[in-house]
């Protein structure tokens, strides 16, 4: 396993991810002799998983059981240990494609923070690519280096520790683009420059609040750099709800059926009168359920109703936005 | 880097597919001399463009040349005369003092757009009353009016994707430029991959795969009918070796490879030269194609085939004599005949060599963008990929993604599902005039994405709680909710 190439099976040392269900994962550093707890019981790496395909059901102890999976850097930014605000998927895919990012291009980032960015820009450049990130924060640094070691990449990036405004990015004159997720960019841009190649090159900023973009806008324009666009991406995510609503077709109250039982209706081609559709007769369409109905003499009998269950999606009632989101990238000739 | 050809192409060359820019708007044409090109009410030719660095800008001059433009220093050290506010700014339509005719006879005499802007702007008599936000405003829609200035990009998705989604949406299904970025990266696309990739968006997302796995690895492209469409993938301008792993196959035949009887026997009918049909309808030229009129796009090509060769024949006849031609004319049919037979043994093998790498069961994923429905080709296709790997299905619209939703539960060996849109806006970014411009929802389309995971063949999961946990539960074990429903 690495993070810029697919393995089938687990092996001692490997980064997988254990998926508990629903949005519920965590990472886990495959090692001989080694256990994991989770809420469904003990994981013994040894015999659990060494030597199993990704993919695999893991029974725990206790009965219940999770799968394994190889990572992705989509699967690491959800769920790596967070050292400082990252960015998620949604920003880091606008900002590939804006960036023009393939195999074989040369990346500089600034701030590396907690790697999200770092490893997806990793896995877009590689096997002939290189990343150079430069981080100032002195233990960030490191355990970037640490990470990306035991995730098998370091051979595609370098990691700096030092201050870009002041220090620039190490490299000059190589790269094909540059991001920066900084509190002052306008400040880091100059470096910037002197990073890219000669023509061509293509810079994006990320920052949280406008003015922060309009400062470093000012400073594109100053240094050259042509066609600046500024957008924002938001992630609307639905969810699914398997529910139902009540049918106003009239029925037979004629027709008795057990208590509490819930029946497709016999006639599947049957249309009732003021509903639009045929029901469809599988478990998308009607359904009749009881409902207890007193007639005009007070006796108690049940009347069938119907139901038409469907499938319905529900945007999360929140859109996230995400602490940062204002991204400006323009092209230096 | 030089070996993935990155060095290659900063300079444009004759024959590349190269991407004329005005502000917003796009147009791919290919790279051609003494070629005219119609692009946003002007004439040009690109000759003079060969040779140069992409993302140079260049004027079109009388003669319909280009003429890289000139860099000008903008007179900001002046200080501009200008109102406060509107108040006394009358609209009456007569402040331009120069009449349609006189900007003609300037525009004929070949002065430059720069000069005519000017001459806008002292002829005005409210110039000067504006605000200079409102003179920046007014100089700026002037000179996008008159300088006609043109910059030649190289083609990439980030450009290629904006131009089809302006220019030709029903062509890629509605998928704006985000959702395809999003798929690129919920689909872990990436160099080694081996993917399998169905679309019928005009060959933009085979592109778009094809330029994030750089040349490595492998593509599996499934397509309906007799061919895939690649007109949008050539505008790419990918050098040779990227298509050497690019196979395809036709979902004609994915029930018979699942279910074991697949067989070369009877192949799709398949066009002899698919990139005739293409270039009609990959946006290098002004033709507008509607939706419906991709799905009537059958090749027929083979006809035409049969028609030339006899047309051949005749022209033979005619113009040798009767026993040489008819020595000719076998000779002829022969080798035809023969080339013919060389050619289905190629597609043969072709179809073989993508059935076996289909048959592996091993593919790292699996992405999705058409016209049909996408229950149906999930459920089929990702019988071919490999456990725990990445899946993404784009739809324009969301209903039939809800149905799959359903399907792919019911299946099993799927984690991790997930509905998904993106809204974009962009914004003009100024100083004191920073706002949003364009907002974009809902009409970009749709993601499904997950996970696969190994299928248990035994239907194991209904009654089991951990299962009710893992998956929503179906509608078929909903519990009528009581008399209160």
């Amino acid at each position: 396993m690495s993070f810029v190439e697919y393995g089938d099976t687990i092996k001692d040392g490997d980064t997988a991810i254990v998926f508990l269900g629903h949005e519920s994962m965590f990472p886990v550093k495959v090692q001989h002799g080694t256990v994991t707890q989770t809420k469904y019981g003990v994981i013994r790496h040894s015999t659990d998983l060494i030597g199993k395909k990704y993919g695999s059901k893991v029974t725990c102890s206790k009965g219940g059981w999770i799968f394994i999976l190889h990572p992705t850097p989509e699967l690491w930014t959800m769920n790596l240990p967070h050292r400082t605000q990252i960015l998620y998927s949604t920003d880091i895919s606008i900002i590939t494609m804006m960036l023009e990012l393939k195999p074989g291009s040369i990346v500089c980032e600034s701030g590396t923070g907690s790697g999200s960015l770092s490893h997806a820009l990793i896995r877009t450049v590689a096997p002939t690519g290189h990343l150079y990130t430069v981080e100032f924060h002195q233990q960030r640094a490191e355990k970037a280096r640490e990470e990306f070691k035991e995730h098998g990449v370091e051979h595609l990036v370098t990691v700096t520790n030092q201050d870009v405004c002041k220090n620039g990015f190490g490299v000059s004159n190589v790269a094909d683009a540059v991001f920066l997720d900084i509190p002052s960019p306008w400040e880091a841009i100059g470096h910037a420059k002197s990073a890219l190649k000669a023509e061509g090159g293509r810079i994006c900023s990320f920052s949280p609040c406008i003015e922060q973009v309009q400062r470093t806008c000012l400073a594109m324009e100053e240094y050259g750099f042509t066609e600046i666009n500024t957008l924002e991406i938001l992630l609307r995510v639905y969810n699914f709800s398997h529910t139902c609503a009540g049918c106003t077709c009239s029925l037979d109250p004629s027709v008795t059926v057990g208590k509490h039982q819930h029946t497709p209706l016999p006639d599947s081609s049957s249309r009732c009168a003021p509903c639009p559709s045929s029901w469809c007769g599988d478990c998308l369409g009607h359904y009749a359920t009881l409902k207890a109905n007193r007639d005009d003499s007070g006796t108690l009998g049940y009347v069938m109703v119907r139901r038409w269950f469907f499938l319905g999606s529900v945007p999360e009632i929140r859109v996230l936005v995400h602490a940062h989101s204002l991204e400006s990238t323009s092209v230096l000739h | 880097a030089m070996e993935d050809g990155l060095m290659q192409g900063s300079r444009i060359r004759e024959g590349d597919c190269a991407v004329l820019k005005r502000d917003d708007v796009f147009k791919a044409v290919p790279v051609l001399r003494r070629r005219k090109i119609i692009f946003e009410k002007q004439w040009f030719y690109l000759d003079n463009a060969i040779g140069h660095s992409y993302g140079t800008t260049f004027e079109v001059t009388s003669g319909g040349n280009l003429q890289p433009k000139q860099e000008v220093e903008e007179t900001t050290t002046e200080t501009k005369e200008a109102g406060t506010d509107n108040r006394n700014i009358v609209d009456d339509g007569k402040s331009q003092k120069l009449t349609h005719d006189d900007i003609k006879a300037l525009k004929d005499k070949g002065i430059k757009g720069q000069e005519i802007v000017q001459q806008l702007i002292e002829n005005s008599t409210t110039f000067r009353d504006k605000t200079e936000f409102a003179q920046d405003k007014y100089i700026k829609k002037k000179k996008k009016k008159y300088e006609a200035v043109i910059t030649i990009v190289k083609p990439s998705t980030r450009i290629l994707s904006t131009m089809y989604y302006a220019r030709e949406p029903g062509k890629i299904n509605h998928l704006r430029y985000d959702t395809l970025a999003q798929m690129l990266t919920l689909g872990n696309i990436r160099a080694g991959n081996k993917m399998i990739v169905m679309e019928t968006c005009a060959g933009l997302l085979l592109g778009a795969v094809m330029e994030r796995m750089g040349g490595y690895g492998s593509i599996i492209q499934m397509y309906p009918g007799g061919g895939p469409i690649r007109a949008a993938t050539s505008c790419f301008g990918f050098p040779k070796h990227f298509f050497d792993h690019l196979h395809e196959f036709p979902l004609s035949k994915v029930d018979s490879l699942l279910s074991g009887t697949f067989s070369t026997e009877t192949l799709p009918s398949e066009p002899e030269d698919n990139t005739l049909v293409e270039e009609e309808s990959n946006g290098l030229t002004d033709e507008k194609q509607t939706f419906l009129q991709e799905t009537e796009e059958e090749p027929t090509t083979e006809a035409a085939m049969e028609i030339s060769q006899t047309e051949e024949q005749e022209t033979m006849d005619i113009n040798a004599e009767r026993v040489e031609c008819k020595e000719n004319k076998e000779k002829e049919s022969k080798e035809n005949v023969r080339e013919k037979q060389r050619k289905q043994w190629e597609r043969r093998k072709k179809l073989m060599e993508a059935a076996a790498l289909l048959g592996e069961k091993n593919a790292d994923g699996l992405i999705v963008a058409s016209k049909f429905h996408p229950t149906p080709l999930l459920l089929a296709l990702l019988e071919f990929v490999a456990p725990s790997r990445p899946f993404v299905v784009y739809c324009q619209y969301k209903e039939p993604l809800l149905d799959c939703y359903t399907k792919l539960r019911e299946r099993g060996g799927v984690i991790n599902l997930k509905l998904s849109e993106t809204w974009l806006r962009n914004y003009q970014v100024l100083p004191d005039r920073s706002h949003p411009k364009l907002t974009m929802s809902g009409g970009g389309g749709y993601l499904l994405s997950g996970i696969t995971v190994v299928l248990d063949k035994g239907k194991s999961d209904s009654s089991n709680s951990e299962a009710l946990r893992m998956e929503e539960p179906s509608s078929k074990r909903c519990k009528v909710q009581d008399l209160h429903c």
